[in-house]
């Protein structure tokens, strides 16, 4: 937005502005807006009476509520060990670092679905782990803290990898001073190290959230989808379209939208704050 | 959002003076937790699916891969990547040359709207185009009459998996571009270079790594889509399978082993894409330097 200039001011050497700008018009009208505003329009057909009713249903609002915290929970733990892993990433050095690097980015590669039937062999009450706690009394799989299990392993990569190029430019200085000035390590690192850190652990704890939400793949094979239990929304959103209820999968759909439209605008928000817009991608 | 930023590990920041470094013994225990936390997160599923997936022997492992349902849904997949990866692609530099080298109004919500299929459920995602042609949606009647289908067929699929994967060329090369700025293309042009000889001989080599990573990147996630494809497929063995959506079918029909099989080719697929990762990071580092 710094040429705020009009259009046609806005001279350049280059070619090109006119094609390249009317095709990334075109193609986002046509891939994103336009079948977007199909949610608003379907939507539009219901009287607000019926739209309520629908999306305060209390199977509905329960599918909401799963959602919300298991994204809240996950992106949480995502924080505390997303930030330690980046800590140890940068700062630390021990055999097999690059490796170790390189499998962040595993959840963000491999497709869903199969990170949701490995996860739920792990975790199910005869798997690996879950075999294991199921003595104990403890069961993850088909509960909510199996849906925020998935959302662990798919949140990771976002909050390592905004929080690590912001922990590799700090600079030594300031940490120089504080050391001088008698802090000890400890009270560095929250006076001095974790201040820097806060927006881009927003930022991560953000689009970790933003996506927990959404997040379909990974969650309905762990779930055990219980109606009010471990039913999350977008599960409730394919269960109305497979019983041909359009309108109230577009009422839950259009909620779901609205937040994210929110969340989008938080992201941005907080990646214009912390200056690093467009750069943690 | 995350993958997109290429984090080179630099050496100097893990050689750090002892006064502003933890002591040994805390440096351990942290190294320990992560990495324990790591290897109950993301290496145990890893491990699991190809233990799983050879649990019933080697046999059973070529049986499940190379069946014909197994088949006609690697081909379904590969043709719908095959569909959306260049035109996400076209799109990708089209939009970051339009936004990088040029001034205009509203670049901000531009790149915002780019970015919105990220923050999408995938379920909605495919939602949306049930709505606008399945037998019930706003185009329905209109391509029944034709005998045009989309929604249950090929043209849905890929028509979800182009949404799903929207941002992910556009967001790589981006940054990339807005870091170089637009010097050397202006020098080009003032040089009497037109505008494909711009592109080519001066953008291009500038951005080829970025790209190629964001390339690869749309191409492991249009091969991996799940929710958004499940909407719009209809799940019909054969025709519109795709290899996840097979996984599924498998796994819910207690083929475990068949299931965890297929999963693992899919792994594969995520690896190689880590490794092609790692080898473009690197020669970037090397152009660096």
């Amino acid at each position: 937005m710094k040429g705020s200039k009009p259009k046609a001011k806005a001279k350049s050497v280059l070619p090109g502005f006119g094609i390249s700008m009317g095709f990334t018009i075109f193609y986002l009208c046509l891939i994103v807006i336009i079948p977007l505003s199909a949610v608003f329009i379907k939507t539009s057909g219901m009287t607000l009476p019926q739209f309520w009713e629908t999306i305060t249903n209390p199977r509905v609002l329960a599918s909401y509520r799963v959602s919300f915290l298991t994204a809240f929970a996950a992106a949480l733990i995502n924080v505390v060990f997303g930030l330690l892993v980046a800590w140890v990433l940068v700062r630390y050095r021990f055999p097999g670092k690059k490796l170790v690097d390189s499998l962040i980015d595993l959840p963000f590669a491999l497709p869903t679905a199969v990170a949701g039937i490995a996860l739920t062999a792990i975790y199910a009450p005869n798997g690996w782990v879950g075999s294991l706690l199921q003595p104990l009394g403890i069961k993850i799989a088909f509960t909510p803290l199996g849906i925020t299990i998935a959302l662990v392993f798919i949140g990771l990569p976002f909050v390592v990898r905004t929080v690590q190029p912001v922990l590799q430019d700090l600079e030594k200085d300031t940490e120089e001073a504080a050391v001088m000035l008698g802090a000890y390590r400890l009270r560095t690192f929250t006076r001095v190290i974790l201040p820097d850190l806060i927006p881009p652990l927003l930022t991560g704890f953000a689009m970790a959230f933003a996506r927990g939400l959404g997040e379909f793949g990974s969650v309905v094979f762990i779930s055990g989808n219980m109606p009010l239990k471990t039913e999350i929304a977008p599960l409730l959103i394919m269960t109305k379209l497979e019983q041909y209820d359009y309108m109230g999968a577009t009422a839950i759909a259009l909620v779901m939208l609205v937040i994210a439209f929110i969340m989008l605008l938080i992201i941005n928000m907080l990646q214009w704050w912390s200056g690093r817009r467009t750069i943690a991608g | 959002m995350a993958g997109a930023v290429t984090a080179h590990l630099d050496h100097t920041a893990a050689q750090r003076p002892q006064h502003i470094n933890e002591s040994g013994l805390v440096r351990i225990i942290l190294i320990t937790i992560a990495l324990l936390f790591l290897a109950l997160v993301v290496v145990l599923p890893l491990v699991t699916i190809f233990m799983e997936a050879f649990k019933k022997g080697v046999d059973v492992y070529v049986a499940s891969v190379t069946e014909p349902y197994a088949l006609s849904a690697l081909k379904l997949t590969l043709l719908t990547a095959v569909i959306a990866v260049p035109l996400n692609t076209l799109f990708g530099v089209a939009a970051a040359w339009a936004i990088t080298k040029f001034r205009f109004r509203g670049k901000n919500i531009l790149i915002t709207l780019i970015d919105l299929p990220f923050a999408i459920s995938p379920v909605i995602a495919g939602l949306i185009f049930v709505l606008l042609f399945g037998a019930q949606g706003f185009f329905g009647p209109w391509l029944d009459e034709r005998g045009i289908q989309i929604i249950f067929a090929l043209p849905g699929i890929v028509l979800a998996t182009i949404f799903v994967t929207f941002p992910f060329v556009a967001r790589e090369i981006i940054p990339l571009m807005q870091a170089q700025g637009t010097q050397e293309e202006e020098a080009a042009a003032s040089l009497g270079a037109r505008g494909w000889q711009i592109f080519w001989r001066v953008t291009l080599p500038n951005i080829k790594w970025g790209l190629l990573y964001g390339i690869i990147l749309c191409n492991a996630r249009a091969m991996g889509e799940f929710g958004a494809v499940s909407v719009v497929s209809g799940h019909i063995r054969g025709q519109t399978n795709t290899l996840p959506l097979h996984v599924e079918i498998l796994y819910n029909e207690y083929q475990f082993s068949a299931s965890f099989a297929v999963a693992s080719l899919l792994l594969l697929l995520a690896v190689l894409t880590l490794v092609a990762k790692s080898i473009i990071e690197w020669k970037a580092e090397k152009i660096k330097s």
